[in-house]
């Protein structure tokens, strides 16, 4: 099972991937509305992402007032 | 369509339109792509009295109030009609404000009873709830094993005795919808059933629903466009109400096709995601396709500039209204303003965006477009019964928009003194600068209050936010909407800036910074600050100590500019 720490890697690889912006740029602890300058539905596109690679669901109560990769990444390793 | 004019309140509309369409399907609840429910009216109808029974039995009464805080779900709507059938005031809220905020509001409210769901309530249950005057919290979808604390669960709630619907007048308060304010002063808008049957009568001409008729509901009910468009419209009608339990984007999209969707209400910030959406498709399409694409819009643009012709946007445009269902009457806009660029985007495809300008204040919606003609720069007409007048006009025309009409409110709750300076001689003061042109039509140009509009529609005033930034070392501070301190004629891109008066001694470009970014990112990020500006000056104050905003502001735009602002 992945730990922590490799999902939270994983989540900044993908992101910067999606959002075209180099993965050197992307911390754990960053807001991500702010650093990939996305909206709300971006910030749910990328989740979806999220949930197909890792092979779970998220439901939208569950990343509610999230904004952080390291909280993101908490939730989703709770679902592994 | 009912004939509302009969009706004392929205509790006995609602009534007529279940008796009327007893076997026609009101609501579908769609989770991602499994449909998890389809109920009749009937069917509803005997949930709801089910709830109604049990609220009566926990001593719920006419005139009591009850808060429903949910994301958009048939359970939303089945409470909502069981607090109408009890005579009762519902209280809808806004299920992404935080729990500090829903506890805020319960209290200011005074609500007797709480529907709310699960995961919300693992939340809430965990504060300190003394401040409210909760006695009956219904707590929905909790799974079996979780802990609910003083909570029922939903599906165990009933009464003994069948329930027994309490009549109620026009000039009763229905709802108390909360258009701001859960950090400083809460604006709780007593909205009667008057307000709402009249509001419902002006806007179905425009938009009818029949049965058949099917709404797609993604936009929180607690908000004044969901609460008409995906509740009491359709269900004065005979329509279908979809629910999906997500809004993302993909499933919003299949469900169009799916359920073959005649309405969605969206704010800019959905229309704008479509927009793009869109765009990218139409650049994927090989060079022959698009320009065949490019020509069928010309040809659309040009057949519908004076009115819709959705037969012919349909025909001459088939792929993109079959991606939309094929059945797609108009998307509904609203909460916040919408670029011209977006609305004649759409308006090119057929596809109708009815733009309108409206408030919580004055129920739901003051203007509208009709597109008879298409008028992508404006909020349109005033909608039937409305009285629209621009105050204290420049010589360019622009001065505050005032309305009056039987949908404006009756009051703020517990706050006569905002009240008095909000409803005018019976004309409610909008706060916005806007100017009538010569057709009629509404065009808003600025704001004279000291608040912004988000995208997805939220108002922000920032008394709502000050009290995130108390505690750091500043003399003093202030937050301002950018565009109070220096007035530009524009609705879009609107920011908050904070005013601090620092101790020289202070480092304001170092740990004063940080200690503000800290703050900031404790406010849910639609309600953050841009930036901040540093005053050496103290701040002008009243007898009683009170911050002189508006002097405070003119000093500020007087001596500085936006290039003043360091942004965080």
């Amino acid at each position: 099972m992945k730990t922590l720490e490799q999902t939270t890697e994983e989540i900044l690889r993908l992101a910067a991937q999606h959002f075209k912006i180099p993965r050197e740029e992307l911390a754990p602890g960053d807001d991500f509305y702010k650093k990939l300058k996305i909206d709300s539905l971006r910030a749910l596109e990328l989740i979806t992402r999220l949930e197909n690679h890792f092979g779970i669901e998220l439901p939208d109560y569950e990343v509610q007032g999230v904004t952080d990769f390291r909280t993101l990444a908490s939730r989703i390793q709770s679902r592994l | 369509m009912l004939d509302l004019s009969q009706y004392e309140s929205l509790g006995a509309a609602l009534n007529a339109g279940v008796e009327r369409w007893p076997d026609e399907v009101c609501l579908i609840e769609a989770d991602r792509e499994q449909e998890r429910c389809r109920l009749t009216y009937r069917q509803f109808r005997d949930e709801a009295y089910r709830i109604a029974a049990g609220l009566e039995e926990n001593g719920f009464a006419a005139g009591d109030r009850a808060a429903i805080l949910m994301s958009n779900q048939s359970k939303w709507l089945i409470s909502a009609y069981a607090i109408f059938y009890c005579g009762g005031v519902l209280v809808p809220l806004d299920y992404k404000l935080s729990a500090a905020e829903h506890v805020a509001l319960a209290a200011h409210s005074k609500a007797s009873v709480l529907i709310v769901e699960y995961p919300i309530w693992r939340a809430l249950s965990q504060m300190d709830l003394s401040a409210t005057q909760l006695q009956t919290v219904l707590v929905t979808e909790a799974p079996a094993n979780a802990e609910v604390g003083r909570a029922i669960r939903w599906e165990e709630f009933r009464g003994e005795k069948k329930a027994e619907f309490r009549t109620r007048q026009r000039q009763d308060p229905a709802c108390i919808v909360y258009s701001s304010g859960t950090g400083g002063r809460p604006k709780g808008c007593v909205l009667t059933h008057d307000n709402y049957l009249e509001q419902c009568a002006a806007v179905t001409p425009l938009w009818p629903f029949w049965p058949g008729a099917r709404y797609l509901s993604i936009i929180p009910t607690n908000h004044a466009i969901d609460f008409m468009g995906g509740f009491i419209m359709p269900f004065t009608g005979g329509g279908t109400v979809v629910h999906l339990r997500t809004l993302r984007p993909e499933y919003i999209r299949e469900a169009f096709t799916r359920y073959k969707i005649t309405y969605m209400a969206v704010v800019p910030l959905i229309l704008k995601n479509l927009e793009r959406g869109l765009r990218e498709r139409f650049a994927a399409l090989p060079a022959a396709k698009r320009r065949v694409l490019n020509a069928l819009v010309r040809m659309n643009r040009a057949a519908t500039r004076r009115r819709p012709r959705l037969w012919l946007s349909r025909m001459l445009l088939k792929d993109i209204h079959a991606a939309f269902g094929g059945e797609l009457r108009a998307l509904l806009v609203g909460g916040a303003f919408t670029e011209p660029k977006t609305l004649e985007f759409f308006h090119d495809l057929g596809i109708q965006i009815a733009n309108g300008y409206g408030c919580t204040e004055a129920c739901t919606a003051i203007t509208v477009n009709d597109m008879r003609p298409f008028c992508p720069d404006t909020l349109g007409k005033p909608v039937a019964g409305m009285q629209v007048r621009i105050l204290n006009a420049g010589a360019d025309g622009v001065g505050e928009v005032a309305v009056r009409s039987k949908t404006v409110m009756s009051h703020y709750l517990d706050d006569p003194e905002l009240t008095a300076e909000t409803i005018v001689d019976g004309w409610l003061m909008t706060g916005d600068l806007g100017k009538i042109d010569a057709s009629g039509h509404l065009q808003l140009l600025g704001r004279k209050k000291n608040m912004i509009v988000t995208a997805e529609g939220k108002n922000i005033y920032p008394e709502d936010i000050e009290n995130v930034f108390e505690g750091l070392p500043l003399k003093e501070f202030c937050v301002f909407a950018a565009n109070y301190l220096w007035p530009q004629r524009s609705m879009t891109g609107e920011q908050l800036v904070l005013v601090a008066r620092v101790d020289p001694s202070q480092n304001p470009n170092g740990a004063m910074r940080s200690e503000l970014e800290k703050c900031n990112q404790r406010l849910v990020p639609y309600k953050r600050i841009s930036g901040y500006i540093l005053w050496d000056e103290d701040f002008p104050r009243t007898a009683s100590l009170k911050i002189k905003r508006n002097v405070l502001a003119e000093q500020i735009g007087r001596q500085v500019d936006r290039s003043a602002v360091q942004t965080l």
